[in-house]
């Protein structure tokens, strides 16, 4: 059954710098959305060849695709400002090349995902080739006197052979830490390297190198017959290695997570904030952790609500003229009697004009506040209206379905469907209501057809109520929730004038910027606690009524 | 009654109040040590005025009659339960705390006590027989 859902898909090239953002976005398409694989066409962008002047070709984070040619070279002359609000429309429906939005994101990430692989591994090769030479070096030590000197070496009683057991424990321990802690895939890679992992390495290389410098002088050299004694010291090599294991495991893990400094977050374009503890940490590291709880507690960006304050601002200012009146005075006085004009009344009207144009903006009897409190009462109505045909409908499509019973096997094998054909079957009946309150509430391109029937489909899996399924649809949800191409946000750029591998203190402040909008993080100490005691003995609660006494006289 | 004036079971701030009192004199009885009165009082600026059983106004917080002692000097004298004292040897009672009306009451140096109490039949009364006959042990006070 052939219905139409309206779906708009969120314009790709709007990306780049040049688009207007905020400005007209693609159109709705109306589709067909019974067939599966209708998915891949409708987020399309759409580009045109150069020498039709209406479009603009679209690009990846500012640079412009391979093969495409650069655009806006050919006609800088042409097109005077008649064609101008055309120019900056990024898609329309009518063009014969059009590529789909996951091929157009491939032809960036390719180049980029080669070089991140290379960054994301180093800290893991490291680790391995240091945890390699910390493991082999116990055992060379122990190794080396077997082979080389055999005939002289005493024999090992069973004090030494204790001591095998055990190194051999103690290795196998320490290969399992090392493995813990260090040999993980990086989750994040840090503008500078992380101050204390590499302090550990140098230590652990230096702490292995005094013991080879040790062993090759006084035990090679001398060929020293003592085999318990060597292998005493190979004992204290690993032991020296376990302590320095507890040290990385002390100031990587557990330093910060004691909760020492509170941080606000706020988000520059909605003013969404959020508080968190946090502990010790370097100025990156705590970046990355604010930017984890980001992705889980923030809603999602949405550039489409943020529009209407801007005209606001725009209207404000936009019915004023300045004249500066000193200016024209002093041409006249220059003019008419031929004496040199004053400069520096000239400097100090540019002053008072910005102060001439607040006053005066205030003082206008405008009524943006009246035009604002009726429009949002007017878009609350809506969004309500909205929002009750939307329950009824999803309600009434969830009653047209239920799981299949004992006595229902009996039933022709043609009712009988698995869960997305049941998903798909019901998913018509509230799907114009969906997008009406998706359009109404401008996040109709947070949430893809496809999407929605595997939402569908994972509710009555799990034997939800039409409530919960809407749950997703009524609020904005954690930006993780989307996928990463609605994050809008995947490289951030640390601005900070601290540096960044030194610690967060009271009163440290830094930015985090990424393409559209930028995290202001402050950050405050949490207070020194005193707390004191006072007992109170059980027996001294003692009370009276004073209420309604009655006294005789 | 005029409606300038607040009801004497009711308080209406900044409003005088004008009730039909009797009064009512007690003396007091030796028993050991006390003197006593034989009635219980209730009520007071300090106290609850909604767990009074007596007041028809549950924000009335002057001093109520909860109990007399059959045979007491209280009930010989024609005390009531349930009467609201409004003033006892010259001394207001409306505006009073449970303590300080016990005070009054029990002062160790007076051997009679003069009320004024006025209860809700006493208006009855008055309206029934008004312009019948002036001369009664009624009068009309006002606060």
């Amino acid at each position: 059954m052939d219905t139409e859902s309206t779906h708009s898909g969120y314009s790709y090239s709007s990306r780049s710098g040049r688009s207007n953002r905020h400005g007209d976005r693609s159109r709705e398409r109306h589709k067909a959305s019974s067939s599966k694989d209708s998915s891949r066409s409708e987020r399309s962008v759409v580009i045109n060849p150069p020498d039709t002047p209406s479009q603009e070709s679209p690009v990846h984070n500012g640079e412009p695709l391979p093969g495409e040619p650069t655009p806006d070279a050919d006609h800088g002359d042409d097109g005077q400002d008649d064609n101008w609000g055309e120019t900056t429309t990024a898609v329309t429906g009518t063009s014969e090349l059009s590529l789909s939005q996951e091929e157009v994101v491939g032809l960036g990430k390719g180049i980029q995902d080669r070089t991140q692989g290379l960054r994301r591994y180093f800290p893991l090769v490291v680790g391995l080739c240091v945890g390699l030479l910390v493991v082999a070096t116990p055992l060379v030590f122990l190794l080396l006197p077997v082979v080389m000197w055999p005939d002289r070496l005493q024999a090992c009683g069973a004090a030494c052979e204790g001591l095998f057991l055990s190194i051999s424990f103690k290795l196998l321990i320490l290969m399992v830490a090392i493995w813990a802690l260090f040999l993980r895939p990086g989750r994040a890679s840090l503008p500078r390297v992380c101050v204390y992992r590499a302090f550990l390495t140098t230590l652990t290389l230096l702490l292995t190198m005094s013991y080879w410098l040790f062993y090759g002088v006084r035990i090679l050299d001398a060929q020293d017959e003592d085999y318990h004694g060597i292998v005493q010291f190979a004992v204290s090599l690993v032991d020296s290695q376990l302590f320095v294991h507890y040290l990385a495991v002390v100031l990587l893990e557990l330093r910060q997570l004691q909760p020492c400094y509170s941080v606000c977050v706020i988000r520059s374009t909605d003013g969404e904030s959020r508080h968190y503890n946090i502990g010790q940490l370097s100025v990156q590291r705590a970046a990355l952790s604010i930017l984890e709880y980001y992705y889980r507690d923030f809603p999602l960006h949405n550039p489409a609500l943020l529009s209407a304050s801007k005209h606001r601002a725009a209207k404000h200012l936009a019915g004023l003229k300045v004249y500066n009146v000193d200016a024209f005075k002093n041409k006249l006085r220059t003019y008419l009697l031929d004496t040199p004009g004053n400069a520096a009344g000239a400097q100090a009207a540019n002053g008072n004009q910005s102060r001439a144009m607040v006053t005066a903006a205030a003082k206008r009897k405008d009524s943006a506040h009246n035009e604002l409190y009726y429009e949002e009462a007017d878009y609350e109505r809506r969004v309500r209206k909205r929002k009750a045909r939307l329950v009824v409908a999803v309600e009434e499509a969830f009653t047209h379905v239920r799981r299949m019973k004992k006595e229902d096997e009996r039933a022709a094998p043609s009712d009988i469907m698995d869960v997305r054909e049941a998903a798909l079957a019901i998913f018509p009946s509230m799907a114009r209501a969906l997008q009406k309150y998706l359009r109404t509430t401008r996040r109709q391109h947070c949430h893809s057809m496809e999407s929605i029937q595997k939402h569908l489909a994972f509710c009555l899996v799990n034997n939800m109520s039409p409530k919960a399924f809407l749950e997703a649809y009524l609020a904005p949800g954690p930006t993780l929730q989307y996928g990463p191409e609605r994050w809008m946000a995947d490289q951030w750029t640390l601005i900070s004038e601290a540096s960044v591998t030194s610690g967060i203190k009271e009163g440290t402040e830094f930015l985090l910027r990424c393409l559209d909008f930028s995290l202001a993080i402050t950050i405050k100490s949490i207070p020194y606690i005193r707390i004191t005691e006072e007992y109170i003995d059980p027996k001294s609660h003692k009370f009276i009524l004073l209420l309604q006494s009655e006294t005789s006289v | 009654m005029s409606n300038l004036y607040g009801d004497a079971m009711s308080y209406v701030p900044g409003q005088p109040i004008a009730a039909v009192v009797e009064r009512v004199q007690i003396h007091k009885l030796q028993e050991r040590n006390n003197l006593i009165l034989g009635f219980s009082i209730g009520g007071g600026i300090d106290q609850d005025p909604g767990q009074n059983p007596f007041s028809e106004n549950k924000s009335d917080k002057g001093i109520y009659v909860t109990r007399i002692s059959p045979g007491g000097p209280a009930d010989k004298a024609g005390l009531m339960m349930g009467d609201k004292i409004m003033q006892v040897n010259g001394y207001d009672m409306t505006m009073v705390t449970h303590d300080q009306a016990r005070k009054k009451l029990t002062k160790k140096n007076e051997a009679v006590v003069r009320l004024l109490v006025t209860r809700k039949s006493l208006e009855e009364a008055v309206k029934q027989s008004m312009g019948v006959a002036p001369n009664c042990n009624t009068a009309t006070r006002h606060y």
